[in-house]
């Protein structure tokens, strides 16, 4: 149905949906810098990014992340607690019945947590030496297949 | 989305389910997404339980402490049971739309509390210190029961100032050491304050800004049309000093606007804003258009400097819009 008022309407941005992002901060953790890097990033890739800051429970990522109703959930950890943060983040999802947004973990994950997390059901694990433009490319495709699976 | 679905979401929303919730104000924060009819009934029924909420705009420059003094005023009306909802609004990139959004920072303690719903807007090409949609999310949150409804406005130029336009009661925040009572002077920000807040009154010059603004303020020309006289409060949020008399004098305006008659003249002209600025926002993103589809005759003339930028907007407009202007 494409009618004339309709496609004027097109050109007004401000009415329209761009893909959000969560990017916080997991557990007692200071080290934002990361963290603070991708999500300038991804603004800078146009995405509208919620930056929540450091010291978050899984319980505040979670509620933040549905109120805010981000396409991605992104983590940054680089205490060493993924194992037994993140979990609890993916297990707070589904008894919100949110956990249709995607969950990428970024930091200094082991390789075999890695594996695990991501058995577990988190969508992509990031490194220190993964590339900015592999970031965005993937946190688009989940964003992208999300927006996709509510219509 | 069916009707019946409609229906299911907006009963899941007035039980109090946070997804739900999130849900209906998306919808209704980005209209263009979904069927015009989609809006109408969730409009429909959410503005017939609204005009209830007491609506509180939070202004200033970047940096005043805005998000931080709303999360300490968030804390006290949880004291008092009030259901809470802030709006956070920061701007979208001119170059790439995206934007980096900071106001939860400071609020994420509430975060947890299922008393408190926040939800961050970016600005999206609107220009004032609003989204065009902000009073579409604010008439939905109305209606869904919350009795405070904060919004905090981007970090404000001095003609960033239309939150005056949906709030009932307006924080203007200023800072101590940011300029000297020259500054108070002047129109636009300066003047549509309800309560002025010197925040940050830690600081050793908060007590001269202070008095800066309490000068300024006593001109009668400053008496708002309800009646009210704006007063200054001295808060340091951070710090949590001067709350309660903040949030007293706060009651004390919104009890003035309800014995006044006010309070629902507000939520009036708050209505038509809100058509008003979905309007503009259309009318402005079509300027390109009818700036490209105008004669290329005259721009040529505007390039070489033959014609100035007036008489051209005029000679474009008068072409574009058939003789009006």
């Amino acid at each position: 149905m494409e009618t004339r008022e309709e496609v004027q309407i097109l050109g007004a941005i401000g009415l329209r949906r761009r893909y959000r992002v969560l990017v916080a901060k997991l557990g007692l953790d200071g080290h934002d810098r990361g963290a603070k890097i991708v999500a300038r990033a991804l603004k800078d890739a146009g995405f509208e990014v919620i930056y929540t800051g450091i010291k978050q429970t899984p319980e505040m990522v979670v509620r933040s992340a549905i109120q805010e109703d981000v396409d991605v959930i992104g983590i940054s950890i680089l205490s060493g607690a993924h194992m037994a943060l993140v979990p609890e983040v993916l297990r707070l999802l589904k008894e919100y019945k949110a956990d249709d947004i995607p969950v990428v973990v970024g930091g200094i994950i082991p390789w075999d947590d890695a594996i695990k997390l991501k058995s577990m059901g988190v969508s992509e694990v990031f490194f220190p030496d993964t590339p900015l433009s592999h970031i965005i490319e993937k946190i688009k495709e989940l964003a992208e297949k999300r927006r996709k699976g509510l219509e | 989305m069916s009707r019946s679905q409609i229906q299911a979401l907006l009963e899941k929303a007035l039980e109090g389910d946070l997804r739900a919730i999130s849900r209906l104000i998306s919808i209704v924060e980005f209209p263009a997404e979904v069927d015009p009819s989609t809006i109408e009934t969730i409009m429909r029924e959410l503005m017939k339980r609204g005009g209830k909420a007491h609506v509180i705009g939070v202004t200033g420059a970047p940096g005043v402490g805005k998000s931080t003094l709303i999360s300490k005023l968030i804390a006290y009306y949880r004291k008092k049971l009030y259901k809470v909802a802030v709006i956070g609004i920061d701007p979208s990139s001119p170059f790439t739309l995206g934007s980096f959004m900071g106001n939860r920072v400071r609020m994420q303690i509430h975060s947890s509390d299922p008393g408190v719903f926040i939800r961050s807007m970016a600005t999206r090409g609107v220009r004032g210190g609003l989204s065009a949609s902000t009073v579409l999310v604010l008439e939905a949150l109305d209606g869904l029961g919350f009795d405070k409804i904060i919004v905090e406005s981007v970090g404000a130029g001095q003609t960033d100032i239309d939150i005056i336009n949906i709030s009932h009661t307006v924080l203007n925040l200023v800072i101590p050491g940011a300029g000297d009572e020259i500054q108070a002077l002047k129109a636009g920000l300066m003047e549509i304050g309800d309560i002025y807040v010197v925040n940050k009154a830690d600081k050793p010059e908060a007590e001269i800004t202070l008095k800066q603004v309490i000068d300024v303020l006593n001109y009668e020309s400053f008496i708002r049309s309800s009646g009210w006289r704006p007063r200054a409060v001295k808060v340091s949020a951070v710090m949590g000093m001067g709350i309660d008399d903040l949030a007293t004098l706060i009651e004390e305006h919104v009890e003035h606007l309800r014995k006044s008659g006010y309070f629902q003249e507000v939520v009036k002209k708050r209505r038509i804003y809100g058509s008003f600025i979905v309007i503009k926002h259309i009318i402005e993103s079509r300027v390109e258009e009818i700036f490209s589809s105008s004669n290329k005759h005259i721009l040529e003339m505007l390039l070489r400097g033959e014609i100035d930028p007036y008489t051209a907007s005029l000679q474009i407009l008068s072409e574009v819009l058939g003789g009006r202007r």
